[in-house]
């Protein structure tokens, strides 16, 4: 079931105080966090995020398509490294 | 003839079930379409007036995306979210399951027919 529309998304606030800042600035830096919970809002489009992943933090450059999704979704926790030896087959990226 | 959004006509069948041969009308939808359109669920598809039919197909156009606008809007959908580079965008290019189903055994709808790996022992504990 999707969140009450009367709340509004959900971004956190220290997130959100640094996004305004910037915005107010008009300057482009990359913003560290670990709130991969935040939705992403149309005040981040533009801006590159970089997203806690449990070990680094993700680079993400926000566009226009991406508002609505948490930013948790861009940084994935699990980086997979196939299975079997096999140096042909030795890190498929993405 | 019943001739129902592009090309769908199931015959001999009832009314309600075959409107879910339609692809983006399910039971749910197809009772409302009866309903909406005054036509009884339990009515044969060969004994519906044109009338009927005509009814029918102007409600479900006007209410309902169907068929190839819902499968391009699906597929719009999907396109968007690989493009992004979302988790779920990632599923789909991989064709992994989308809805943190289990992986680990099944899973064959996404991931097509088994390819066994060579030299994998046959796990204990793994009837």
């Amino acid at each position: 079931m999707p969140r009450s529309l009367k709340k509004g998304p959900f971004v956190d606030d220290h997130l959100m105080v640094k996004v305004v800042e910037m915005n107010k600035r008009n300057e482009k830096r990359v913003i560290k966090t670990w709130s991969r919970r935040s939705t992403v809002t149309p005040d981040m489009v533009g801006h590159t995020i970089a997203v806690h992943d449990g070990r680094k933090h993700v680079p993400v450059y926000v566009t226009e398509s991406m508002v609505g999704h948490k930013l948790g979704e861009f940084a994935p926790t699990r980086a997979f490294r196939t299975h079997g030896g096999g140096a042909e087959r030795t890190t498929r990226a993405k | 003839m019943a001739r129902i959004a592009g090309v769908d006509l199931p015959r001999e069948k009832r009314l309600d079930v075959a409107l879910t041969y339609i692809y983006g009308i399910g039971r749910t939808k197809s009772m409302d379409t009866c309903i909406s359109s005054r036509v009884s669920p339990s009515t044969r598809v060969r004994d519906l007036t044109d009338d009927e039919v005509v009814r029918i197909r102007e409600w479900i156009g006007a209410n309902y995306r169907v068929e190839g606008d819902l499968r391009r809007e699906v597929n719009q959908h999907i396109k968007r979210k690989v493009e992004i580079g979302s988790y779920q965008g990632l599923r789909h290019r991989r064709g992994l399951p989308v809805h943190g189903q289990r992986t680990h055994t099944n899973a064959r709808t996404r991931k097509g027919p088994k390819k066994t790996v060579a030299g994998k022992k046959k796990a204990t504990g793994k009837k």
